[in-house]
């Protein structure tokens, strides 16, 4: 008896779901980040879940989720230099104001 | 079928249930006097030195990002060590590949002075 | 590593040691001297042109189907390497003249280009997502090069967490799709979706289409997924913007194209409405809102938005098999006019650029006429292009764009492109009044290599319209199959 695929796809569906609305409710950089890093997880989730259950002997689940979390590594290691250099500048990282351009 | 899992279920319940009410018994009946001793924050029984709210070096973080981006790039050394002695001389080469262009990273870093505390 | 996958990355391979390499031997070459640095990107770019152009007519699969070289990549190859090179043109004179003279600055555009050169090669879902990364990542640090000017930092934190946010939709849809198929490659999607069978599958396999779909559509900067364009290219140091607007679009496009053309013909039923939703939203509001702006970095900003959306146009049709092969044929002719259209208006306004973000109004450009008749000529025939007017690349480019959308049946949308074209002439026309009936006194700036840029540009887009079959004809040529 094992759990069945829908449920990790509902979990990784909340995930990403609870991500986005992060991205989308939080005023501060480093908090919208983590929102995105959430939502790069419920990836990996669903990878490793598809790969389980799908077809185990293949190997390009495993090896995309892999690649997913390296790469989001290297990209949160230029958003936190990126954070870093405007908060030395400002003194604020709150996205509300980051407002020199506006339309 | 998931009944096995009942047991687990039970437990997380009851473990949270008793974290609850022992909460909610020390609200209820303690005593409820604050002192300064109380206030002060706590640094594993240390008298707290300076404020809380302490400013770092800016170098902590650029270390702490070069150590991310080093720090992760292992895990392709690990399925790689697994599956060594099945791939050969190509797995290998492969590999000092991908440890060569991490070394122009690491060059970069060092030579821009990003390794250097002072 | 068989000889078949060497063929395929060949040009890539040479560009990504040429790259690190640049990183590298750019330490050594002391401050002040960063014309060293340029001279050998722009040698890099050169000899992987060649390459990319020596492989011309070939075609490899390689790494196991997960790359290709086909007329497809080497068309868009082409177009990369070529704004690359104008992009060291621009950026050479320009950096030193904003004090920002740093090496990274090619290396970095270096490691875009070659991003964006997988993203053309790719045929494998994790191949695009890795590609998407490669060339998005040295953009958000480019973006911000200008440090520390705080509106360049504040444009590459803007974008910065809105591209990470769209990876998060690309990726997330990849997965789905991968689990509702059973592969990221492909060619094997197509297999699996021509044998059908897909049962609630389906279901799974719609939403990570979509999702795609709104990933790259925050990449290509369609409406309503554009806010960050005009932040970004506004605060950008200028030559990162007019690379960006060339190469991250046609990039985006790539993707698009190779993933929707090439897997998802049979979703077609679904998608053609949204696309056809999202193209018309992009030229309708790409066009009004730019009508407001007052900063021509910004207006150019939205007239790139409302180009993104001409090119949609040319892919709503792309589920008719009968109009497929045009859809991308004039998609493909329309990015290389935008580019070099578009390459040669930031060229213009990086000659009126002064430090600190000064003379980027479009009053600035008042007595360009009178003062600099070669560059507000130059200026007239980009504006008349982007309008889609004679004689220029522009009208040819739109031509084909509106021809393939009535061949495909959406008239309305044709009619919606014409109409939004109309618009846009106010905006753009605008600007040539502006340099020619306006007193001023603008101070260009007469760099040589910005000044080549320019001439070869504005020359292109006059001369290429004298021969748009040969060019359509690359083009078609470098149809998916």
């Amino acid at each position: 008896m094992s759990i069945p695929l829908s449920w990790y796809l509902i979990l990784a569906a909340a995930l990403f779901a609870i991500g986005l609305f992060g991205v989308l409710s939080r005023r501060n950089a480093i908090a919208i980040l983590l929102g995105v890093e959430l939502m790069l997880n419920a990836v990996n989730i669903n990878l490793a879940a598809f790969w389980r259950y799908l077809d185990p002997a293949q190997m390009a689940g495993q090896a995309f989720a892999v690649i997913v979390f390296a790469v989001a590594a290297a990209e949160v290691a230029v958003g936190l230099a990126l954070i870093i250099s405007v908060y030395r500048r400002r003194k604020t990282v709150v996205a509300d104001e980051i407002d020199l351009m506006k339309w | 079928m998931l009944l096995e899992y009942a047991a687990i279920a039970a437990f997380i319940f009851v473990t949270i249930l008793v974290g609850f009410i022992a909460i909610i018994l020390g609200m209820l009946f303690g005593p409820k006097k604050s002192t300064d001793v109380k206030a002060m924050p706590y640094e594993s029984g240390m008298n707290p030195i300076g404020p809380g709210t302490r400013r770092m070096p800016v170098r902590f973080y650029l270390i702490a990002v070069l150590f991310i981006l080093f720090d992760i790039e292992t895990v392709f050394l690990l399925p790689w060590a697994i599956v060594f002695r099945k791939l050969g001389v190509f797995g290998l080469v492969e590999m000092a590949v991908f440890i060569a262009i991490l070394l122009v990273g690491y060059i970069y870093a060092w030579k821009k002075g990003a390794l250097e505390w002072d | 590593m068989t000889q078949s996958d060497l063929i395929t990355i060949l040009p890539l391979l040479a560009l990504v040691v040429w790259a690190c390499a640049l990183l590298l031997v750019d330490l050594f070459i002391p401050k002040g001297r960063k014309g060293w640095t340029a001279l050998l990107a722009a040698a890099g770019l050169a000899l992987t042109m060649g390459l990319t152009l020596a492989q011309a007519g070939r075609e490899a699969s390689g790494f196991g189907g997960m790359l290709r070289l086909d007329g497809f990549s080497t068309f868009l190859n082409v177009l990369f390497l070529g704004s690359g090179l104008l992009g060291v043109a621009v950026a050479y004179g320009y950096l030193k003249r904003m004090d920002l003279e740093r090496g990274e600055f090619y290396s970095l555009l270096l490691f875009s280009i070659t991003g964006m050169m997988l993203m053309a090669q790719a045929a494998d879902l994790i191949v695009i997502f890795l590609a998407l990364e490669l060339l998005s990542i040295p953009l958000y640090v480019l973006a911000a090069f200008a440090r520390p000017r705080a509106d360049s930092e504040e444009a590459g934190l803007k974008y910065f967490l809105l591209g990470a946010f769209s990876t998060g939709f690309v990726v997330y849809g990849i997965t789905l799709v991968f689990g509702a198929t059973g592969t990221t490659s492909l060619a094997k999607i197509v297999e699996v979706l021509a044998a059908g069978s897909l049962g609630t599958g389906s279901l799974l396999l719609t939403i990570g289409a979509a999702l795609i779909l709104v990933g790259f559509s925050f990449k290509v900067a369609a409406v309503p997924f554009h806010m960050w364009t005009p932040d970004v290219y506004q605060g950008a140091p200028t030559p990162v913007t007019a690379f960006m607007s060339v190469g991250a679009k046609a990039a985006g496009f790539a993707a698009l194209m190779r993933i929707f053309v090439m897997a998802f013909p049979s979703l077609s039923a679904d998608l053609t409405p949204v696309l056809w939703a999202l193209a018309a939203l992009t030229m309708f509001i790409g066009n009004i809102i730019a009508i407001s702006q007052t900063n021509i970095k910004r207006m150019l900003a939205y007239s790139s938005i409302a180009h993104a959306g001409y090119i949609l146009m040319a892919l709503v049709a792309y589920g008719n098999p009968a109009v497929a092969a045009d859809s991308v044929a004039s998609a493909l002719f329309y990015l290389v006019a935008y580019a070099v259209t578009s390459f040669g208006a930031w060229s213009v306004v990086m000659s009126l650029e002064k430090p600190d973000a000064k003379g980027l109004e479009i009053n600035d450009f008042a007595g360009l006429g009178r003062r600099n008749p070669l560059l507000a000529a130059a200026m007239t025939i980009f504006m008349l292009s982007f309008t889609g007017m004679p004689p220029t690349l522009g009208l040819v480019g739109k031509f084909f764009l509106f021809r393939t959308a009535i061949e495909g049946g959406f008239i309305g949308l044709a009619i919606i492109g014409v109409l939004t074209s109309l618009i846009s002439a106010y905006y753009y026309l605008r600007v040539v009044v502006t340099m020619y009936m306006r007193e001023g006194e603008p101070q260009a700036e007469g760099e040589y290599w910005l000044t080549f840029t320019t001439v070869v540009t504005a020359l292109a887009t006059v001369v290429l319209q004298f021969l748009p079959a040969a060019l359509f004809a690359l083009a078609a040529g470098a149809v998916l199959k």
